[in-house]
């Protein structure tokens, strides 16, 4: 509730305080005005870009190559669509086709999102549960990592991957993504909050450590593990550096990396309705994540970052 | 706080720990220690003789002009990338959390940029800015103003701005709008009520107490800039023109996989080490006083 009106309100008798009102009402209206102003600027703004492309994806080639750009979307979408799906384009930088692309990237993200929550579970409760030698060793390794990003140690770490052999299969995209200090850090603070009577009371019932843990501590763990998972699906669908370096083979080459290589050199020339149709689907799955699960990826995002 | 009841057992822990331990030292610490002993070793030309020179590498790392040209750079880019994200983002934070109809709606039409790759981001605003086929690069050029980014080093630079603090605005204003919905109605009322103006009540009263807000993106829009805009500038300059926007990320890739000098890259990367480091400290010592706070 504004503050002015509950000022205004209880001594709105004499004739000058009644056009005070008056007036804080029409000055409240204005700004109610430029508050709306604002935040629709900031949303044009914001799906300027994402519009732009949606209509471009609807249009030949020709059209965009001309700089023409239209602002109502036009009749070519299917084929466009269709295009990137068969082919991955047909101009000079061509990547795989659509399908393909985006299964690869689908497969990432579930496989590193899945993969460090799994990871993550066992290990916060190991550290939490347990009391055993080392305990506090293994708790800083994995808080290391948290300042290892990979950005930092490319070069070393591509070259464990090739003295591993492990190119090319999903498995080297993957695993040396998947140890995360955030999640470990994240189950580490729920279980901590865990009431001991649970524990207890699970012993006295005759439940062992992996009873305890799949029959209380996972379903009690469910809002959090979906949480997390909005925003590591993200985070692995979004993959860039890694999967730039590792994957040489264009059957596994996902769909962040493939749209950048569409690009090439930016070219005029280029089959822009194709690679706008194809930037169209690059960002449609995160994107359709964040806003059908915005509960879970805003509570995922400021409870990580504790 | 410890727990009270604990299980026993020694190998049931060290099995769950296993997977993570796993990855952890084969993919994190082995590659890292790898890079700092890679950087006090040179190479001669043929890599046939690997010599121990101490701290040479980082010398010549730090006297090298084009290293110094990449540092200043990334300077650059992320202190424009964090004020104008954070600048915009509060902005917006501020608008939404007043009481006005359809607030939710503007949430939801404010936040899913944060899903786009940055690669991606890139990718949309090349559309917007390419010199022929872009809408705003035509109509600049159709204005008089020489727009060309593939030539123009600060257009380059200001178009990978603008591409990855658009990515970025979504992230802070989550977390502006929520630090704003914690302050006490009450403690606005007061300044309210002493007769300070909404301005003036934002600047003394509100902003105050976001600082802590604040200061967290601060190192967190830091660090999204210094590493995670990678796929922006290799998708829409490849640090070019010239030299214009390799930031030093994209200066250890570039010459780990172009170049062959292992101990100059390794040093770099060293150095970049240091930076994340440091940075982390900073940010966990600071959490740490906002819940004393």
């Amino acid at each position: 509730m504004p503050p002015d009106t509950t000022l205004a309100a209880p001594v709105a008798l004499l004739p000058q305080d009644a056009t005070l009102a008056v007036r804080t009402a029409r000055r409240q209206r204005r700004e109610r005005w430029l508050t709306h102003f604002w935040l629709l600027l900031g949303v044009l703004v914001f799906a300027l870009p994402i519009w732009i492309t949606l209509v471009g994806s609807t249009h030949d080639a020709s059209t965009i190559g001309r700089g023409d750009v239209p602002l109502l979307p036009g009749t070519h979408g299917l084929e466009n669509y269709a295009a990137a799906f068969a082919t991955g384009g047909s101009g000079r930088f061509r990547a795989s086709p659509a399908g393909l692309m985006l299964w690869n990237s689908a497969l990432m993200a579930m496989l590193i999102a899945t993969g460090k929550i799994a990871i993550s579970l066992l290990s916060a409760y190991a550290v939490v549960f347990f009391s055993f030698p080392g305990r506090m060793l293994a708790f800083w390794t994995i808080f290391l990592t948290l300042m290892l990003p990979v950005e930092v140690r490319i070069i070393p770490t591509y070259q464990v991957i090739v003295d591993l052999d492990l190119f090319n299969p999903m498995a080297g995209l993957t695993i040396p993504l998947i140890a995360s200090a955030t999640a470990t850090l994240l189950f580490r603070q729920f279980f901590l909050t865990i009431p001991d009577e649970y524990v207890e009371a699970a012993k006295i019932d005759g439940a062992g450590p992996l009873r305890f843990f799949r029959d209380i501590l996972l379903p009690l763990s469910v809002t959090n593990i979906a949480a997390l998972f909005v925003i590591l699906f993200i985070y692995g669908w979004n993959q860039y550096l890694w999967p730039l370096l590792v994957v040489n083979d264009r059957s596994l080459e996902t769909i962040v990396v493939g749209l950048a290589k569409m690009i090439g050199s930016g070219d005029a020339q280029n089959e822009w309705n194709v690679i706008m149709a194809t930037a169209v689907l690059a960002l449609l799955p995160p994107v359709l994540v964040v806003v059908l699960m915005q509960r879970w990826f805003v509570k995922g995002l400021t409870e990580t970052e504790k | 706080m410890r727990k009270k009841v604990i299980f026993k057992g020694v190998a049931l822990p060290l099995l769950l720990l296993a997977p993570q331990l796993a990855i952890t030292c084969v993919f994190f610490l082995w590659p890292a220690g790898a890079a700092i002993w890679q950087s006090v070793l040179q190479q001669d030309a043929w890599g046939l003789r690997t010599e121990f020179v101490g701290l040479r590498n980082f010398e010549e790392v730090l006297v090298d002009p084009a290293w110094r040209e990449a540092a200043w750079n990334t300077l650059v880019f992320s202190a424009a990338v964090a004020t104008s994200a954070m600048a915009v983002a509060l902005f917006l934070a501020v608008q939404a959390d007043k009481s006005i109809r359809g607030a939710n709606l503007y949430k939801t039409l404010l936040i899913w940029p944060y899903a786009v790759a940055p690669a991606v981001a890139a990718v949309l605003w090349l559309f917007l800015f390419h010199p022929s086929i872009g809408l705003i690069g035509r109509a600049l050029n159709q204005a008089g103003i020489l727009w060309d980014y593939k030539l123009n080093g600060g257009q380059a630079m200001l178009l990978v701005i603008i591409a990855s603090a658009w990515k970025q605005v979504s992230y802070n204003f989550i977390f502006f709008l929520a630090g704003l919905q914690s302050i006490p109605r009450s403690v606005l009322e007061a300044a309210a009520i002493d007769g300070a103006r909404p301005t003036r009540r934002f600047w003394t009263v509100v902003f105050p107490l976001l600082s802590p807000t604040t200061f967290f993106l601060l190192v967190v829009n830091l660090v999204y800039a210094f590493f995670d805009t990678f796929g922006v500038i290799h998708a829409l300059t490849g640090g070019g023109p010239g030299k214009a926007t390799e930031t030093l990320i994209y200066k250890v890739y570039v010459e780990g996989v172009q170049n062959t000098n292992l101990g100059s890259s390794a040093a770099q990367s060293v150095i970049l080490m240091v930076l994340v480091i440091a940075m982390t400290v900073v940010q966990f010592r600071f959490i740490e006083r906002r819940v004393h706070y």
